[in-house]
């Protein structure tokens, strides 16, 4: 095979405020024709800026310092910026991640497909057109003829991501670089566009980079993949050899850190410290806290009925215990807007869910986007309105969103933790006082010495420094603001916890911290918790039971072994076959 | 696409409902209509006939049923100052202030808008600042300010354009118009700039900090991506985008011209509506400023829809109902 791109000693630099920053630290790389070259790495690895300086898309003020990319021979470093703008399309293209942003919602598919062939070849418009819609059936768009005259929001997310490889295609470049190409899509669909992705590389002889933080991906269609670790190769070989038997101690606790769906592993292996952006002081203490004087406090809760996981029986055979929460055939259905012509028209996120969690279990809801689960937190929360059916909480009725008063004590026993910790947290407040507003909403401690005592020693039981306190959220890595947001979750004393993708918008190493922390405070403290995620292989690790949802409908439920060793429902059989495993690399 | 446009008239029906409601109170109840229509010899049963015969002894439902139907059938009433018939004298004014308000429109699209596109694109170059820098000055002054400012050089100093009066106007039917006649465009020069100046400013910088944002969007990463021309980049794939909330805008701004250019006609004598709504406060003819208020409330709702179906025909998922 012809060597396609070739990259030597690639630097990339990006000044700032505080000197010059080496995002891209003398990188090699090759890719052949139809080979597709997985380049993996979590955040800040440089991986998208890689592909960026590839195509000649970096953002100012970053550059390229040193190095040489070479495309078929052409040097494309040396290049003025017309010449490159001619090859771009024409010999390199690009995927992008999201497919609801990275299609123009106001041209149709056709317009968008029309312009980029014309641009490259002469044709006239009825020929690029026939050739779109050709592209269009080629990337497994159905009844492209009719289709291709649709705007991008006529199409689903998995659709729509097909029209970008088919606007990535229609130059017939021979290089593609994907960046994060399936991050944004249900794992079902995401199997789809992988294996649409390989065969075109096949059939095409297109070579492929693809950039992205998820392991399963590199695993299921990467012929040769490149760690990255802060800006510079950590090991580089065919894909099995590197994930399956890595050499290099970095490659190998990134593979022990990603959750697997076979296994149930008590502990994650800590990569790194996430703790680089914190300082070191760790002097800086108040008087008397600690992580025990937290972790007494929560377990002396007087409301709380949990007992700590140790002295519980097996589960199985608990059924004597009272549940927690009972949830009784819940329907939500969000109204569309009354309007005076049209119908009242609803949509139903939710129908019929009935289940119960007994005290210190961890019930992991899975499903894909639509599926209804982060309703399902909603609703228990208290923050959708329940349309129909009921449910209970430590026995007695618990009221939906609608009539649950701001001082119901629900309120406070059940807190949530959610997704996204960058938008979660107020950044205009400091971690004290983001802690201290439960206390004093709910009246659980003293204003002063005993409230500051509490919250640095709940710092402490979320393996933070007490100095954290001081801060304000924007200071402190994603890792670390979601510690935050637990220890916030915590200081209203909960029994029952919440978890929405707590840690779906973080880098594997910090998701299995954020996970270990999660099981020691749920082993230690006895908490309920609603775990909830698309991702499988996390739910795998965390939860004792397991409920899958689709379309608001209730599929499975079981216990975590025998759900995953062996689901009853097609459904769940179809979710376990399509998530990303790592099998194929352990049985080589 | 129908049922979008037959709610948003509607609900326009009740705001223009709403907005007479207003005016009829202004009408009825600010002073007694009797007492400003007859002079202070009219006796008292004259009075009490005359109020008889304007039903002013009616129900006040009836009343105000009678004047929102007055309203539809476009019968306006009388002036208290001039005793012409209303519907006459808005109408003879209407022309002036329409045709001012689309000449400053023009001039605030026509630079505002390429402007915009100029400083989105050329971030901190020299043009670019020095732009943004001079517009800065045209906003920060008073209106009436560069009116008379602009009085001063070109009428004055310079002694180049007439500085008061609509000029020669050509009468077509009941509409008298600046656009026929040269010296018609001369006198509507100064004014027309001195209401542009404001909007283009607002223009260009609302089209500027959208197109910025726009250049940022993964969709124009992507079209860049894929090689496409520049040009069409920044006006096929962008200006459309920026565009749809500039309309909004623009759209408001052409009815807050059109319905208060009051300083600008001032200054410059122009015969529009503006000056006659300024005389009809001084004089408190309050049957004109009440029919003028809804007037006005009828050009914004009028200007609003056409607003909205423009989005229908810039923005695809407006058109198709799109949910997200």
């Amino acid at each position: 095979m012809d060597k396609l791109l070739s990259v030597n000693n690639l630097s990339v630099m990006i000044p700032t405020r505080f000197g010059d920053f080496l995002a891209v630290d003398s990188i090699n790389l090759d890719v052949k024709e139809g080979q597709i070259h997985g380049l993996v790495g979590e955040s800040g690895a440089g991986k998208s800026t890689i592909g960026a300086a590839i195509i000649g898309l970096l953002e100012t003020p970053a550059f390229v310092s040193s190095g040489t990319i070479k495309l078929l021979g052409q040097s494309l470093t040396e290049l003025d910026n017309q010449t490159l703008e001619g090859l771009r399309g024409r010999r390199i293209s690009m995927i992008f991640q999201d497919p609801q942003t990275s299609l123009n919602p106001l041209l149709s598919i056709s317009d968008q497909l029309v312009e980029t062939i014309r641009q490259h070849r002469s044709m006239s418009r009825d020929e690029a057109r026939k050739a779109a819609i050709e592209l269009l059936e080629e990337t497994g768009i159905n009844n492209a003829a009719q289709r291709i005259d649709d705007y991008p929001h006529q199409f689903s997310g998995g659709m729509r991501q097909r029209v970008v490889i088919a606007l990535a295609l229609c130059t017939e470049p021979a290089l593609i670089i994907a960046d994060e190409p399936t991050t944004a899509l249900d794992v079902s669909v995401q199997k789809q566009i992988l294996k649409l992705i390989r065969d075109l590389a096949k059939q095409r002889g297109v070579g492929v980079i693809l950039i992205t933080h998820d392991i399963g991906v590199i695993a299921e269609i990467t012929d040769e993949v490149t760690v990255l670790r802060y800006g510079r190769v950590v090991e580089h070989g065919k894909t099995p050899k590197v994930l399956g038997s890595p050499d290099e101690t970095y490659t190998q606790q990134l593979m022990a850190a990603v959750p697997r769906l076979d296994k149930r592993l008590d502990r994650f292996v800590n990569i790194a410290s996430d703790d680089h952006r914190i300082d070191g002081n760790t002097a800086w203490q108040v008087k008397g806290a600690n992580d025990q004087h937290a972790s007494q406090w929560l377990l002396n809760n007087p409301t709380s009925q949990s007992v700590p996981a140790a002295d519980q029986t097996e589960l199985s055979t608990s059924d004597s215990s009272t549940s927690v929460l009972q949830v009784q055939n819940l329907s939500v259905t969000y109204d569309a807007k009354r309007s005076w012509f049209g119908k009242k028209t609803g949509f139903q996120a939710l129908n019929d869910i009935s289940f119960d969690i007994k005290p210190g279990e961890v019930l992991g809801v899975v499903g894909e986007s639509g599926s209804g689960k982060s309703t399902l937190a909603k609703a228990i929360a208290g923050l959708v309105p329940v349309s129909q059916g009921a449910m209970w909480f430590n026995g007695t009725n618990l009221p939906d969103a609608a009539q649950r008063a701001r001082t119901h004590p629900a309120r406070r026993q059940i807190q949530m933790v959610f997704q996204d910790p960058y938008s979660s947290l107020n950044n205009r407040r400091t971690v004290e006082a983001i802690l201290t507003e439960s206390l004093r909403f709910y009246g659980l401690a003293d204003k002063g010495a005993p409230s500051r005592k509490l919250v640095a020693s709940m710092l402490e039981l979320v393996e933070m420094p007490q100095r954290a306190m001081l801060k304000y959220p924007h200071q402190f890595s994603g890792g670390q603001r979601q510690r935050i947001a637990i220890a916030r979750a915590l200081m209203a004393r909960p029994d029952f916890l919440i978890c929405d993708e707590p840690t779906s918008a973080l880098d594997v190493s910090i998701q299995a911290q954020i996970l270990n922390l999660l099981k020691e405070l749920q082993k230690n403290l006895g908490l309920t918790i609603v775990f909830i995620s698309h991702n499988l292989a996390v739910v795998r690790q965390m939860a004792d039971t397991v409920m899958v949802l689709r379309n608001g409908e209730h599929v499975e439920s079981g216990l975590n072994e025998d759900f995953f060793t062996n689901p009853a429902a097609d459904y769940s059989q179809q979710l376990l076959r399509e998530s990303p495993s790592l099998e194929l690399l352990l049985t080589d | 696409m129908l049922a979008f446009i037959s709610r948003r008239l509607l609900q326009s029906v009740f705001v223009m409902l709403a907005v007479s409601l207003i005016a009829f109170t202004l009408f009825r109840f600010v002073g007694d209509p009797v007492a400003q229509m007859v002079g202070q010899e009219t006796s008292v049963a004259d009075q009490e006939r005359i109020r008889d015969s304007l039903g002013l002894n009616d129900p006040i439902t009836t009343q105000f049923v009678s004047f929102v139907s007055d309203l539809i059938t476009g019968n306006f009433g009388f002036s208290y100052r001039t005793r012409q018939p209303i519907s006459e004298m808005i109408l003879s004014r209407m022309p002036a202030t329409i045709e001012l308000g689309i000449v400053s429109l023009l001039i605030s699209l026509l630079i505002g808008v390429p402007a915009g596109i100029y400083t989105a694109l050329h971030r901190g170059g020299a043009i670019a600042n020095t732009i943004l820098v001079t517009t800065l000055i045209g906003i920060s002054i008073p209106t009436f300010v560069i009116g008379i400012f602009l009085i001063f050089i070109f009428g004055v100093q310079l002694g180049w354009l007439p500085t008061f009066g609509r000029g020669d106007v050509v009468t077509i039917g009941w509409w008298q118009t600046n656009f026929l006649t040269i010296d018609g465009w001369r006198s509507l020069l100064l004014p027309a700039l001195t209401l542009g100046v404001y909007q283009l400013t607002l223009t260009m910088r609302l089209v500027r900090s959208e197109m910025q944002d726009v250049m940022k969007t993964d969709f124009i990463k992507f079209a860049r991506a894929r090689g496409i021309n520049r040009h069409s980049i920044h006006y096929n794939h962008a200006l459309r985008n920026t565009m749809v909330p500039v309309i909004t805008i623009i759209g408001l701004q052409f009815g807050g011209v059109i319905a208060f250019s009051i300083v600008t006609e001032s200054v410059f004598q122009w015969p529009g509506m503006g000056l006659l709504f300024l005389d009809s406060i001084r004089y408190v003819d309050i049957p004109v400023m009440s029919v003028y208020l809804v007037l006005i409330a009828l050009m914004f709702v009028v200007i609003n829809l056409i607003v909205d179906l423009l989005y229908a025909v810039i923005d695809p998922r407006v058109r198709t109902g799109a949910t997200h």
